[in-house]
């Protein structure tokens, strides 16, 4: 893993067109700001893993786990 | 065409209905299509299943079935990906993640995916709200009815 150390107000620059920013430094918070492209998308690292987690719990489903959405009509 | 599924056998399915995710779902990066196919035993379910792999497949279904005041933005982003212009260009299904007994099953409310049915596009779009559950209980106020849970 690459280390930076950078201050308030000092960026990163990741290829041509993606730049985050320190906004702030408050206590043990950090507060940044990302500049990219509308196609790079931006999460939040554990609520991505949260949902990646879900989906592969979402997956799993046996076949025959099926047979409760047969027996649960509505 | 066929379309090989996981838990519908092979189903005809009409091609133009495919739907393109370019950027896969979180986990299933490498999946980019899928099919929305109906279950043929409970229309409140339908089967998202990717094209190429027949075992991805995700039991999903509307929200709004569940939530009737279930509701989000879309950012610019997800409005300019999937080429939404009106209303009429967003749908909205929820992964469900099954489970026995039937009750306790989840409806991942936090990351929606949205399709739009016009462009073909979809896309599992996170939400930056706290207070939205990818775990919401499938029947919400069962336990209320179900009296002594």
């Amino acid at each position: 893993m690459l280390v930076l150390t950078r201050k308030q107000d000092e960026a990163i620059q990741l290829g041509e067109d993606i730049e985050i920013k320190v906004l702030a430094i408050e206590g043990d918070q950090i507060k940044l700001g990302i500049d990219a492209p509308k196609s790079v998308d931006i999460y939040r690292r554990e609520i991505y893993l949260d949902i990646k987690e879900q989906n592969n719990e979402a997956a799993n489903v046996s076949s025959d786990l099926l047979e409760l959405l047969k027996e649960n009509k509505e | 065409m066929h379309l090989h599924t996981k838990y519908l056998g092979e189903v005809e399915i009409d091609a133009s209905k495919i739907i393109q995710f370019p950027v896969g779902l979180p986990g299933f990066i490498d999946e980019t299509e899928f099919a929305l196919v109906d279950f043929p035993d409970n229309p409140i379910f339908q089967v998202l299943q990717s094209v190429k792999s027949v075992n991805t497949a995700f039991i999903v279904t509307n929200p709004y079935h569940f939530y009737h005041d279930y509701s989000f933005e879309l950012d610019d982003s997800i409005v300019e990906s999937l080429e939404v212009k009106s209303e009429k260009d967003v749908m909205v299904v929820t992964i469900v993640t099954l489970k026995n007994p039937f009750n306790t099953s989840t409806l991942n409310l936090k990351a929606p995916v949205i399709i739009n049915p016009s462009s073909k596009q979809g896309k599992q779009y996170i939400l930056n709200m706290d207070n939205i559950p990818a775990k919401a209980p499938i029947s919400p106020g069962n336990h209320l009815k179900a009296g002594g849970e």
